[in-house]
């Protein structure tokens, strides 16, 4: 891909990215001041959820760079990979910095009851957890410092995120509602493609290895 | 057991002049619309969606909160019979014909009798009150409801000895309720809705048989055309959109209790001490308010109605 194509991609996809905190922000704006009802009669409850909504969006999105690198073959996916990932964390903190300030507007107690009470709770913060050291190892100097293995191992745990969130959405979903299981069924297809990818790269390299060789007379 | 007094119900307590001068404007804009009734049905109920209710405020019986706002009251509703989300009721509403509608009020009863509803609001003087509506999911609002208390409904069919609990069934008809069709991935609640409440708390002059709100007709994402208003319970206790109330002898089993009975138990009463698998139900917000409010023991009414469970265990009968 060209150096302009690149750049295109990129702009594009930060406007992607960016577009349900404007879309927020508009609302927000239009019912502080104008009274309207674009956040509904429950705006905190609404904000939370569209912040958490969109985590788990762009966390999947992340998550089928890598994927479509594998089944078509391309390239670019490559180069967004990062780039969602670090929005996927920056809407996961706004989610939990909403939770925290809005919500409970600084309730320690309830919070850290709700913390270890409510499972769906403990899991979305594991999950937010998880994220910190693969944002905080984001950064080519940190690849660098860290060599590729091991920055390749560490930045596994995504997976635990994606498993974390999608037991979030489940647990806090009320009887009766469906969608939380498309999530779940977009999670298991994309960790199911490198399962497979995984296996028979193995099956091939067991194939491959050429076994011992005989000494051979000089 | 910590009972907090509640000081909501001081007869001596002025109606908010505010809400007192909406009512006035609620009534006037529907006046075209009453007399319009009126010709065609001499004293008949007005029976239109949105058209007024005349009831006598009952101040004894009201909260002094300011009541939520009538758009907030009408677009973010539980009735999964019209969908899973908030504003699915508002949307999918106008599916629900309210008119002609009869309730069949049997079971252990000395006179089982079908009413229809048009019948029952003629028939019973209509009270407003102001009750706190406190959702399972830890939001509230405040709704001035029109209706009766259903015990005078029930003093009527004269209930046997052997009647120990009242079940109240919703109407079943996909057609109408979308949210009763069959779901791509089955789930939903095992229709029609059934709900029940003990013959004494039905009794109970706080428990309202509800025609209305807001000074007029009840809305159809409220429960149109008569729903059930139990104040000190969780919403879903509630009942809308009722076709039947039976009198029986064994506690009946609800919907909700049917799809997950250790998060939603047979009493369902207000308890800031009891908490839901998910949600705390230490505090609570309420609709129109940023900071969360901590929740009172029996929603407030503990006053009222903690003598109905003296000596009972209520995180085993949550």
């Amino acid at each position: 891909m060209s150096r302009r194509g690149r750049l295109l991609l990129k702009v594009v996809v930060w406007a992607i990215c960016l577009a349900p905190l404007g879309a927020l922000a508009w609302w927000t704006g239009r019912a502080l001041w104008l009274n309207t009802d674009d956040l509904g009669a429950n705006p905190i409850s609404f904000i939370t959820n569209h912040l958490g909504d969109w985590t788990f969006r762009l966390l999947l999105a992340s998550l089928a760079m890598t994927p479509l690198r594998i089944v078509f073959g391309w390239g670019w996916p490559a180069l967004l990979r990062r780039l969602l990932g670090l929005f996927a964390f920056t809407y996961a903190v706004l989610h939990f910095s909403v939770w925290i300030l809005v919500d409970h507007f600084f309730n320690w107690g309830q919070m850290a009851e709700d913390i270890v009470k409510r499972p769906y709770i403990t899991v979305g913060m594991l999950a937010l957890l998880t994220l910190i050291p693969l944002a905080l190892t984001s950064t080519t100097g940190m690849i660098k410092r860290l060599g590729a293995r091991r920055w390749t191992r560490l930045h596994r745990l995504v997976y635990l995120t994606g498993v974390l969130a999608a037991l979030h959405f489940v647990w806090l979903a009320k009887v009766g509602r469906t969608d939380q299981y498309i999530y779940v069924a977009v999670l298991v297809l994309l960790l199911g493609v490198r399962v497979v990818d995984g296996a028979r790269r193995l099956a091939r390299r067991a194939g491959k290895i050429p076994h011992p060789r005989p000494a051979t007379p000089p | 057991m910590l009972i907090r007094r509640a000081e909501r119900f001081k007869a001596s307590d002025i109606t908010d002049e505010q809400l007192y001068l909406n009512r006035r404007e609620f009534l006037a804009a529907g006046a075209a619309l009453a007399l319009t009734a009126c010709d065609v049905a001499e004293g008949a109920a007005p029976s239109v969606t949105g058209a007024p209710l005349k009831a006598e405020r009952i101040d004894a019986l009201s909260v002094k909160d300011t009541p939520t706002k009538f758009e907030s009251a009408t677009t973010y509703n539980n009735f999964y019979e019209f969908g899973v989300n908030k504003d699915d009721p508002a949307r999918e509403a106008h599916r629900l014909k309210t008119r002609p509608w009869s309730v069949k009020v049997d079971g252990l009863v000395h006179k089982p009798k079908t009413y229809d509803v048009d019948e029952l609001i003629r028939a019973f003087p209509l009270e407003e009150r102001v009750y706190v509506l406190r959702c399972v999911e830890a939001w509230s609002m405040v709704i001035p409801w029109i209706g009766f208390p259903l015990g005078a409904l029930l003093k009527h069919v004269e209930p046997t000895g052997q009647a120990k609990f009242v079940e109240f069934t919703t109407l079943l008809d996909p057609a109408q309720f979308p949210g009763q069709k069959p779901g791509f991935f089955g789930g939903g609640l095992d229709w029609p809705y059934v709900e029940g409440l003990r013959l004494d708390e039905a009794l109970h002059p706080l428990t309202l048989l509800t025609v209305g709100m807001y000074g007029q007709v009840l809305p159809n994402q409220n429960g149109a055309p008569i729903r059930i208003v139990v104040p000190w319970k969780y919403g879903f206790k509630s009942a809308k959109s009722i076709v039947r109330i039976r009198l029986v002898s064994e506690q009946p089993k609800t919907a909700w209790e049917k799809a997950a009975s250790h998060e939603y138990g047979f009493y369902s009463n207000v308890n800031p001490n009891v908490s839901h698998p998910r949600w705390s139900q230490a505090t609570e917000r309420r609709i129109g308010e940023f900071r969360r409010r901590p929740t009172l023991m029996f929603n407030g009414y503990a006053d009222q109605v903690g003598s109905l469970y003296t000596g009972m265990d209520l995180k085993k009968y949550y």
